[in-house]
Protein backbone atom coordinates (compact mmCIF):
# COMPACT_ATOMS: atom_id res chain seq x y z
CA UNK A 1 0.00 0.00 0.00
CA UNK A 2 1.44 3.36 -1.25
CA UNK A 3 0.69 6.58 0.85
CA UNK A 4 -1.79 7.73 -1.70
CA UNK A 5 -4.05 4.83 -1.21
CA UNK A 6 -3.70 5.48 2.57
CA UNK A 7 -4.47 8.54 2.34
CA UNK A 8 -7.35 8.21 -0.06
CA UNK A 9 -8.39 5.69 1.95
CA UNK A 10 -8.28 7.49 5.75
CA UNK A 11 -9.49 10.46 4.08
CA UNK A 12 -13.15 10.16 4.64
CA UNK A 13 -12.80 9.24 8.13
CA UNK A 14 -10.13 11.26 9.76
CA UNK A 15 -12.15 14.10 10.57
CA UNK A 16 -14.97 11.26 11.93
CA UNK A 17 -11.57 10.64 14.47
CA UNK A 18 -10.79 14.10 15.33
CA UNK A 19 -14.11 14.80 16.46
CA UNK A 20 -14.90 12.06 18.33
CA UNK A 21 -11.65 12.21 19.83
CA UNK A 22 -12.55 15.97 20.30
CA UNK A 23 -15.74 15.24 22.06
CA UNK A 24 -13.94 12.54 24.63
CA UNK A 25 -10.77 14.65 25.10
CA UNK A 26 -12.58 18.35 25.18
CA UNK A 27 -9.21 19.74 24.15
CA UNK A 28 -8.22 20.64 20.36
CA UNK A 29 -4.50 19.99 21.14
CA UNK A 30 -5.38 16.52 22.93
CA UNK A 31 -7.41 15.54 20.45
CA UNK A 32 -5.29 16.20 17.23
CA UNK A 33 -2.42 14.11 19.08
CA UNK A 34 -4.89 11.26 19.36
CA UNK A 35 -5.66 11.54 15.72
CA UNK A 36 -2.06 11.86 15.04
CA UNK A 37 -1.70 8.98 16.99
CA UNK A 38 -4.45 6.88 15.42
CA UNK A 39 -3.50 7.89 11.99
CA UNK A 40 0.15 6.76 12.59
CA UNK A 41 -0.98 3.42 14.42
CA UNK A 42 -2.77 2.78 11.02
CA UNK A 43 0.13 3.22 9.02
CA UNK A 44 2.16 1.04 10.55
CA UNK A 45 0.21 -1.31 10.33
CA UNK A 46 -1.05 -0.57 6.65
CA UNK A 47 0.40 -4.11 5.50
CA UNK A 48 -2.76 -5.81 8.08
CA UNK A 49 -5.29 -2.63 6.96
CA UNK A 50 -6.65 -4.76 4.25
CA UNK A 51 -7.48 -7.37 5.91
CA UNK A 52 -10.35 -5.67 8.06
CA UNK A 53 -13.51 -5.35 6.02
CA UNK A 54 -14.05 -2.02 7.76
CA UNK A 55 -11.60 -0.14 8.21
CA UNK A 56 -13.73 3.09 9.40
CA UNK A 57 -15.13 1.25 12.02
CA UNK A 58 -12.09 -0.49 13.41
CA UNK A 59 -10.60 3.03 13.54
CA UNK A 60 -13.18 4.20 15.55
CA UNK A 61 -13.04 2.03 18.06
CA UNK A 62 -9.44 2.26 17.87
CA UNK A 63 -10.03 6.15 18.58
CA UNK A 64 -12.59 5.18 21.15
CA UNK A 65 -10.15 2.70 22.83
CA UNK A 66 -7.03 5.20 23.06
CA UNK A 67 -9.45 8.77 24.20
CA UNK A 68 -10.51 6.63 27.36
CA UNK A 69 -7.47 5.35 27.88
CA UNK A 70 -5.78 8.59 27.56
CA UNK A 71 -8.60 10.06 29.88
CA UNK A 72 -7.74 7.30 32.43
CA UNK A 73 -3.82 7.63 32.47
CA UNK A 74 -4.98 11.63 32.79
CA UNK A 75 -7.04 10.83 36.28
CA UNK A 76 -4.43 8.32 37.67
CA UNK A 77 -2.05 11.24 37.32
CA UNK A 78 -4.78 13.60 39.09
CA UNK A 79 -4.64 15.98 36.27
CA UNK A 80 -7.33 17.61 34.11
CA UNK A 81 -7.16 17.94 30.38
CA UNK A 82 -7.08 21.91 30.44
CA UNK A 83 -8.68 23.08 27.03
CA UNK A 84 -7.77 26.66 25.66
CA UNK A 85 -9.87 26.38 22.15
CA UNK A 86 -10.11 30.21 22.65
CA UNK A 87 -11.85 30.91 19.02
CA UNK A 88 -11.47 34.92 17.17
CA UNK A 89 -14.43 35.26 15.51
CA UNK A 90 -13.78 38.90 15.55
CA UNK A 91 -16.25 39.50 12.60
CA UNK A 92 -20.29 39.93 13.13
CA UNK A 93 -19.35 38.68 16.79
CA UNK A 94 -22.03 40.47 18.76
CA UNK A 95 -25.02 39.06 16.50
CA UNK A 96 -23.28 35.28 16.76
CA UNK A 97 -22.76 35.69 20.55
CA UNK A 98 -26.26 34.95 21.53
CA UNK A 99 -26.59 31.91 19.10
CA UNK A 100 -23.32 30.47 19.71
CA UNK A 101 -24.33 30.95 23.61
CA UNK A 102 -26.77 28.43 23.31
CA UNK A 103 -24.78 25.80 21.34
CA UNK A 104 -22.09 26.43 23.80
CA UNK A 105 -24.77 25.07 26.47
CA UNK A 106 -25.13 21.71 24.04
CA UNK A 107 -21.45 21.36 23.92
CA UNK A 108 -21.36 22.11 27.92
CA UNK A 109 -24.71 19.57 28.33
CA UNK A 110 -22.32 16.87 26.31
CA UNK A 111 -19.21 17.48 28.31
CA UNK A 112 -21.31 16.22 31.58
CA UNK A 113 -22.76 12.95 29.87
CA UNK A 114 -21.05 9.74 30.92
CA UNK A 115 -18.01 8.73 28.30
CA UNK A 116 -20.65 6.17 27.04
CA UNK A 117 -23.38 8.02 26.42
CA UNK A 118 -21.00 11.04 25.01
CA UNK A 119 -19.44 8.52 22.33
CA UNK A 120 -23.10 7.16 21.52
CA UNK A 121 -24.54 10.63 21.00
CA UNK A 122 -21.63 11.47 18.90
CA UNK A 123 -21.75 8.94 16.36
CA UNK A 124 -25.54 8.89 16.01
CA UNK A 125 -26.20 12.54 16.15
CA UNK A 126 -22.99 13.72 14.39
CA UNK A 127 -21.78 11.28 12.26
CA UNK A 128 -24.96 9.26 11.60
CA UNK A 129 -23.67 6.34 11.63
CA UNK A 130 -26.54 3.47 11.84
CA UNK A 131 -27.01 1.57 15.30
CA UNK A 132 -25.44 -1.90 13.92
CA UNK A 133 -22.37 0.05 12.97
CA UNK A 134 -22.48 1.72 16.34
CA UNK A 135 -23.12 -1.37 18.02
CA UNK A 136 -20.06 -2.89 16.43
CA UNK A 137 -17.67 -0.18 17.17
CA UNK A 138 -18.50 0.10 20.70
CA UNK A 139 -19.01 -4.03 20.98
CA UNK A 140 -22.48 -3.55 22.38
CA UNK A 141 -25.56 -4.95 21.77
CA UNK A 142 -28.12 -2.59 19.41
CA UNK A 143 -30.67 -2.58 22.60
CA UNK A 144 -28.24 -1.17 24.89
CA UNK A 145 -27.03 1.76 22.45
CA UNK A 146 -30.86 2.46 22.13
CA UNK A 147 -30.94 2.86 26.02
CA UNK A 148 -28.23 4.85 26.20
CA UNK A 149 -28.65 6.77 23.06
CA UNK A 150 -32.58 7.73 24.67
CA UNK A 151 -31.18 8.40 27.97
CA UNK A 152 -28.73 11.04 26.60
CA UNK A 153 -30.75 12.51 24.21
CA UNK A 154 -33.35 12.92 27.32
CA UNK A 155 -30.69 14.05 29.52
CA UNK A 156 -29.61 16.98 26.69
CA UNK A 157 -33.28 17.74 25.98
CA UNK A 158 -33.63 18.16 29.99
CA UNK A 159 -31.15 20.29 30.55
CA UNK A 160 -31.41 22.62 27.37
CA UNK A 161 -35.21 23.21 28.52
CA UNK A 162 -34.50 24.43 32.02
CA UNK A 163 -31.53 26.66 30.56
CA UNK A 164 -34.46 27.78 28.28
CA UNK A 165 -36.94 28.87 30.94
CA UNK A 166 -34.20 30.29 33.02
CA UNK A 167 -34.37 33.02 30.57
CA UNK A 168 -38.15 33.25 31.16
CA UNK A 169 -38.87 32.74 34.65
CA UNK B 1 -49.78 18.70 10.06
CA UNK B 2 -46.25 19.11 9.44
CA UNK B 3 -45.69 19.95 12.84
CA UNK B 4 -47.40 16.79 14.21
CA UNK B 5 -45.37 15.10 12.06
CA UNK B 6 -42.43 16.68 14.18
CA UNK B 7 -43.97 16.04 17.34
CA UNK B 8 -44.00 12.35 16.83
CA UNK B 9 -40.87 12.32 15.37
CA UNK B 10 -39.68 14.29 18.44
CA UNK B 11 -40.91 11.42 20.71
CA UNK B 12 -39.47 8.67 18.49
CA UNK B 13 -36.12 10.72 18.91
CA UNK B 14 -36.14 10.89 22.53
CA UNK B 15 -36.55 6.99 22.73
CA UNK B 16 -34.24 6.21 20.09
CA UNK B 17 -36.55 4.58 17.67
CA UNK B 18 -36.19 7.11 14.61
CA UNK B 19 -34.28 6.20 11.46
CA UNK B 20 -31.21 8.15 10.08
CA UNK B 21 -33.64 9.58 7.48
CA UNK B 22 -36.23 10.62 9.84
CA UNK B 23 -33.36 12.03 11.81
CA UNK B 24 -32.40 13.65 8.80
CA UNK B 25 -35.93 15.19 8.73
CA UNK B 26 -35.65 16.67 12.11
CA UNK B 27 -32.40 18.04 11.38
CA UNK B 28 -33.79 20.00 8.58
CA UNK B 29 -36.59 21.18 10.50
CA UNK B 30 -34.59 22.35 13.62
CA UNK B 31 -32.18 23.96 11.37
CA UNK B 32 -34.82 25.92 9.14
CA UNK B 33 -35.96 29.46 9.97
CA UNK B 34 -39.54 28.40 11.14
CA UNK B 35 -39.68 26.39 14.92
CA UNK B 36 -42.90 25.92 16.61
CA UNK B 37 -42.34 27.75 19.66
CA UNK B 38 -42.81 25.05 22.14
CA UNK B 39 -40.15 22.72 20.23
CA UNK B 40 -37.83 25.62 20.34
CA UNK B 41 -35.32 24.20 22.76
CA UNK B 42 -34.72 21.56 20.65
CA UNK B 43 -33.38 23.97 17.84
CA UNK B 44 -29.50 24.51 19.62
CA UNK B 45 -29.45 20.74 19.67
CA UNK B 46 -29.72 20.01 16.04
CA UNK B 47 -27.89 23.53 15.28
CA UNK B 48 -24.94 22.29 17.53
CA UNK B 49 -25.28 18.64 15.95
CA UNK B 50 -25.00 19.89 12.07
CA UNK B 51 -22.61 22.24 13.06
CA UNK B 52 -20.15 19.81 15.09
CA UNK B 53 -20.51 17.96 11.89
CA UNK B 54 -18.13 20.75 9.89
CA UNK B 55 -15.22 21.00 12.05
CA UNK B 56 -12.19 19.22 10.37
CA UNK B 57 -8.71 18.06 11.35
CA UNK B 58 -6.46 20.05 9.63
CA UNK B 59 -3.19 19.17 11.71
CA UNK B 60 -1.15 16.97 9.06
CA UNK B 61 0.11 13.98 10.10
CA UNK B 62 3.73 13.05 9.33
CA UNK B 63 4.10 9.66 7.35
CA UNK B 64 7.07 8.74 6.57
CA UNK B 65 8.30 5.21 4.84
CA UNK B 66 8.50 2.21 6.97
CA UNK B 67 12.11 2.55 7.11
CA UNK B 68 14.15 -1.29 6.56
CA UNK B 69 15.73 -1.58 9.92
CA UNK B 70 18.29 -3.66 8.68
CA UNK B 71 20.82 -1.17 9.71
CA UNK B 72 19.64 -1.31 13.23
CA UNK B 73 19.75 -4.64 13.81
CA UNK B 74 23.22 -5.38 12.47
CA UNK B 75 24.68 -4.13 15.47
CA UNK B 76 22.69 -6.44 17.57
CA UNK B 77 23.36 -9.36 15.39
CA UNK B 78 27.22 -8.41 15.56
CA UNK B 79 27.00 -8.26 19.64
CA UNK B 80 24.84 -11.70 19.36
CA UNK B 81 27.59 -13.52 17.55
CA UNK B 82 30.18 -11.81 19.65
CA UNK B 83 28.61 -13.37 22.83
CA UNK B 84 28.02 -17.02 21.45
CA UNK B 85 31.33 -16.98 20.36
CA UNK B 86 32.27 -16.23 23.99
CA UNK B 87 29.46 -17.96 25.68
CA UNK B 88 29.22 -21.29 23.36
CA UNK B 89 32.91 -22.91 24.47
CA UNK B 90 32.84 -22.09 27.69
CA UNK B 91 29.72 -23.61 28.05
CA UNK B 92 30.56 -26.82 25.57
CA UNK B 93 34.07 -26.50 27.26
CA UNK B 94 37.17 -28.61 26.03
CA UNK B 95 36.14 -32.71 24.62
CA UNK B 96 36.96 -35.74 25.92
CA UNK B 97 39.92 -36.28 23.51
CA UNK B 98 41.35 -32.71 23.93
CA UNK B 99 41.26 -33.77 27.97
CA UNK B 100 43.39 -37.18 27.20
CA UNK B 101 45.80 -35.72 25.05
CA UNK B 102 45.98 -32.99 27.98
CA UNK B 103 46.51 -35.83 30.46
CA UNK B 104 49.22 -37.29 28.47
CA UNK B 105 51.00 -34.60 27.77
CA UNK B 106 50.76 -34.03 31.60
CA UNK B 107 52.18 -37.83 31.95
CA UNK B 108 54.83 -37.21 29.73
CA UNK B 109 55.99 -34.01 31.31
CA UNK B 110 56.27 -35.66 34.80
CA UNK B 111 58.46 -38.44 33.64
CA UNK B 112 60.61 -35.98 31.38
CA UNK B 113 60.90 -34.13 34.43
CA UNK B 114 61.93 -37.08 36.98
CA UNK B 115 64.23 -38.43 34.06
CA UNK B 116 66.33 -34.42 33.84
CA UNK B 117 65.62 -34.75 38.37
CA UNK B 118 67.53 -37.82 38.30
CA UNK B 119 70.65 -36.58 35.67
CA UNK B 120 70.82 -33.15 37.43
CA UNK B 121 71.23 -35.39 40.58
CA UNK B 122 74.11 -37.66 39.31
CA UNK B 123 75.40 -33.94 37.61
CA UNK B 124 75.53 -32.84 40.92
CA UNK B 125 77.64 -35.74 42.22
CA UNK B 126 79.85 -35.43 39.06
CA UNK B 127 80.30 -31.65 40.75
CA UNK B 128 81.45 -32.77 43.66
CA UNK B 129 84.24 -35.07 42.26
CA UNK B 130 85.14 -32.09 39.66
CA UNK B 131 85.85 -30.10 43.43
CA UNK B 132 87.81 -32.36 44.49
CA UNK B 133 90.09 -32.55 41.50
CA UNK B 134 90.14 -28.69 41.27
CA UNK B 135 91.69 -29.32 44.71
CA UNK B 136 93.96 -31.65 43.64
CA UNK B 137 95.21 -29.32 40.56
CA UNK B 138 95.35 -26.87 43.07
CA UNK B 139 98.27 -28.98 44.82
CA UNK B 140 99.79 -29.82 41.57
CA UNK B 141 100.44 -26.48 40.84
CA UNK B 142 101.94 -25.60 43.80
CA UNK B 143 103.73 -28.67 43.83
CA UNK B 144 105.05 -27.57 40.31
CA UNK B 145 105.71 -24.37 41.77
CA UNK B 146 108.04 -26.08 44.53
CA UNK B 147 109.41 -27.83 41.50
CA UNK B 148 110.60 -24.76 39.54
CA UNK B 149 112.50 -23.19 42.87
CA UNK B 150 113.78 -26.78 42.86
CA UNK B 151 115.25 -26.29 39.52
CA UNK B 152 116.16 -22.87 40.24
CA UNK B 153 118.23 -23.87 42.96
CA UNK B 154 119.77 -26.65 40.84
CA UNK B 155 120.87 -23.95 37.83
CA UNK B 156 122.10 -22.06 40.98
CA UNK B 157 124.58 -25.08 42.58
CA UNK B 158 125.27 -26.15 39.17
CA UNK B 159 127.15 -22.50 38.59
CA UNK B 160 128.66 -23.14 41.79
CA UNK B 161 130.09 -26.19 40.73
CA UNK B 162 130.93 -24.65 36.84
CA UNK B 163 133.30 -22.14 38.87
CA UNK B 164 135.16 -24.14 41.10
Amino acid sequence: MKQADFVSLVMPFKDKVFRLAKRLLVSREEAEDATQEILLKLWKNKEKIEDYKNVEAFSMTMTKNFCLDRLKSKQAQNLKIVHSNYTDNNASLQKQVEAKDSLNWVSRIMEDLPEQQKIIVQLRDIEQYDFAEIAKMLDMNETAVRVNLSRARKTIREKLTNTHRHGIK
Amino acid sequence: MVLNNIEKLIEKYNNAETTLAEEAQLRDYFTGSDVAPHLEHYKPMFVYFSQAQQEQYTKDVPLKPKKTKMYQWISVAAVAVLMLGLIIPRILGPSQEERRKKELAMETYNKAMEALSLVSIGMNEGKEQLNSLSLVSENLNQGLEEASRLSEFSKATNRIFKNK
